[in-house]
């Protein structure tokens, strides 16, 4: 029950916003993240976006397990 | 999909295997969330850890931990002339001791599910001469989404709308379960959404009180697999601590704007888990202010003719507490299928036996 799929936002008026993935998409609410804004990637779980996804964090965590795949054994 | 496809690298997840293997030792390490039950099974994730180490299913699940005698007196108010009971799909199946939704549904009452909490409050703002009840059930990921349900159903002054809150607090839940000490767990992959709410500082108590090594996990292969890394080089270093590999969602910090909602239509109280009886504090009710949105108080008496649970053979309780593994159960597979589920374990889209039957049979 604790699923939460990265969404886009593409739109916000307010509070309310619409997420998008794979071409579908959703009415959410922004009430827990103030300056979220257009193009950013949030965790959306039933309706509600609960986190932002950090890009920088999400890029280091991918350099991290690279480097882990290139060491040579 | 961007944030969950890179994160199913079958290259990248060879490398962190090798790394895994170069940190191998006995270890248990119990998978807290439901969610992590299913992705692990879902991937073959224990398959390919070393041999010495070993995951257990924990008590994350929130439809298989509510209590048996919750549901019973949810499932009585669609009896009820009028009456909507609202519910998040997952709780469909779930075997109440005499009936489910899904049985009540066919039966005729007014069952529904929503996408969103939020929905259950549209109802009620146009169908007035319905009573519509949300079966409120989850951890810290959920309970801001009905918080703000009973938010705008105040705002809206509804008085058809109720909430039937059987929330749960995670890490009330965890050190219950550590101090009773029946499963020696050297490790907690910690349940990574429900820290988006609470912050990650919220489980520092587990190693500085347990000794148990902890890793806030996100919920792809890759992301579970850095978390044992993680409890792994804990273990090494005999060091234990709350490590964070899903630093791109979660924060040390609580959500500030999450606590605020969340102190403002709850308070803690204790509450009663399938498998780990009354645990105080680990629960949560509707505080004063918008006490009338308190279904099991507008419903008091209703709820108070509700008989408690015959005694039955289901050991999701034992499950729940990772002391008994889904294909170890006499009834798994036999009595208690998906299709003649007995317990909530094997019903929930994130139950461990579920995910032991679909996967690992």
């Amino acid at each position: 029950m604790c699923l939460a799929i990265p969404m886009k936002i593409i739109q916000i008026d307010g509070v309310q916003a619409v997420a998008e993935v794979d071409g579908v998409s959703r009415q959410v609410r922004l009430d827990l993240l103030p300056g979220v804004g257009l193009g950013d990637y949030v965790l959306i779980h039933a309706g509600l976006a609960i986190a932002k996804v950090d890009a920088v964090y999400a890029e280091e965590t991918l350099s991290l397990l690279r480097s882990l795949a290139d060491e040579v054994y | 999909m961007k944030y969950i496809d890179e994160f199913r690298n079958k290259d990248l997840v060879q490398g962190i295997i090798r790394r895994l293997g170069d940190l191998a030792a006995p270890a248990l390490i119990m998978e807290v969330c439901g969610t992590h039950t299913m992705a692990a099974a879902r991937f073959g994730l224990k398959s390919l850890l070393p041999a010495p180490v070993q995951l257990v299913s924990g008590p994350g699940c929130p439809v298989c931990v509510t209590d048996q005698y919750d549901l019973d007196k949810f499932l009585a108010l669609g009896e009820q002339p009028h009456t909507v009971l609202a519910s998040f799909g997952d709780m469909l199946r779930v075997p109440g001791s005499h009936t489910s939704l899904e049985k009540q549904r066919a039966q005729g009452a007014d069952v529904r599910f929503v996408y969103a909490p939020l929905d259950a409050v549209d109802w009620a703002r146009r169908e007035p001469d319905k009573q519509v009840v949300f079966f409120g059930v989850g951890f810290e990921t959920t309970m801001p989404t009905t918080a703000l349900a009973v938010k705008t159903a105040a705002a809206a002054v509804l008085d058809n709308f109720t909430l039937f809150c059987v929330h749960k607090t995670m890490p009330g839940a965890l050190g219950a379960l550590l101090a009773g000490g029946e499963v020696k767990v050297s490790g907690l992959l910690l349940p990574g959404h429900v820290t988006t709410i609470i912050g990650s500082q919220a489980y520092e108590f587990i190693p500085r009180e347990f000794g148990v090594s902890c890793a806030v996990t996100g919920f792809e292969p890759l992301d579970m697999l850095l978390g044992v890394e993680a409890i792994l080089r804990q273990l090494r270093g005999g060091r234990p601590r709350v490590d964070n590999v899903y630093r791109r969602a979660v924060q040390v910090q609580a959500n500030p704007r999450a606590r605020a909602l969340l102190d403002e239509v709850f308070q803690p109280s204790d509450a009663l888990w399938r498998g780990l009886g009354v645990i105080p504090g680990s629960g949560v009710k509707i505080r004063g202010d918008y006490a009338k949105f308190d279904a099991q108080a507008r419903f008091a008496p209703i709820l108070a003719q509700v008989p408690p649970p015959p005694p039955s053979a289901c050991r999701c309780g034992e499950v729940l507490r990772g002391v008994l593994h889904p294909q170890d159960c006499p009834l798994f597979d036999k009595a208690c299928n998906p299709s003649q589920p007995l317990g909530p374990c094997m019903v929930s889209s994130e139950g461990a036996c579920a995910a032991a039957y679909r996967y690992e049979r």
